[in-house]
């Protein structure tokens, strides 16, 4: 299993949204708790809909919620020979 | 363990249960002290037909039983809703249980192929519908548990 590159602020969002539990921002987002769960901790990438969904409830643009270890990122460390002519 | 991964045990026992619960069944009333019955088409047609009925049965029951216990204990409901993370669990499992019962699928008619009875390949295609629905439950429950 590839390791999660995306990192997520959601607790401190919900925890600055007057403790906001994540059964109401689960409700909020139309997914189960359990999603919710998964995605603070890491175990799962929300597709774009769902990220852009929290990012509204919390009112902060998407890069304020979740970013992205590019500096980790197989594919864009990836050292590619260039072509010698 | 969270409310899914309850709902997959409940499942792979009752699958276990009742595919287990029906084959002695089966096997009892119409196979002990009767093996020619194997040989008989219409006898594997039927029992692979009375499978999906009872199957269904049982398994609403099961779950009936299991919401009104979880309800009793937990005094959560059931989630109803399938949301993202759950349709990626449930298509990764389905792939997996299909390459199963495919590869099944291949032995039954390569035993045919090379000669054996007939019955072997109900037992084959049997034995990989029951497997395949055993590993899609347990791969659900891997990634449930690991994430996806």
């Amino acid at each position: 299993m590839s390791k999660c590159l995306i990192n997520n602020n959601i607790r401190t969002l919900r925890f600055m949204a007057s403790e906001m539990t994540q059964q109401e921002l689960a409700d909020r987002t139309g997914v189960t708790r359990q999603t919710m769960v998964a995605i603070e901790n890491g175990k799962y990438s929300p597709t774009l809909e769902l990220a852009f969904r929290i990012s509204h409830v919390f009112n902060k643009p998407l890069n304020e919620v979740f970013s992205y270890q590019y500096d980790e990122d197989p594919i864009l460390t990836k050292k590619t020979t260039p072509k010698c002519k | 363990m969270d409310q899914k991964e309850r709902q997959i045990v409940v499942n792979l026992i009752a699958t276990l249960v009742t595919v287990g619960l029906y084959v002695l069944y089966v096997y009892q009333k119409q196979v002990a002290g009767n093996i020619e019955i194997l040989d008989d088409f219409k006898f594997w047609g039927k029992s692979f037909l009375w499978l999906i009925p009872v199957s269904i049965v049982a398994l609403i029951i099961i779950h009936i039983i299991y919401a009104i216990i979880n309800k009793i204990v937990t005094k959560e409901d059931i989630p109803t809703i399938d949301d993202e993370r759950d349709r990626i669990i449930e298509l990764k499992s389905i792939r997996i249980s299909h390459w199963i019962f495919t590869t099944g699928f291949i032995c039954a008619m390569g035993v045919l192929a090379f000669g054996a009875k007939p019955s072997a390949m109900f037992i084959i295609l049997l034995a990989s519908g029951f497997g395949s629905a055993i590993i899609s439950e347990l791969v659900k429950l891997y990634y449930y548990r690991k994430g996806v």
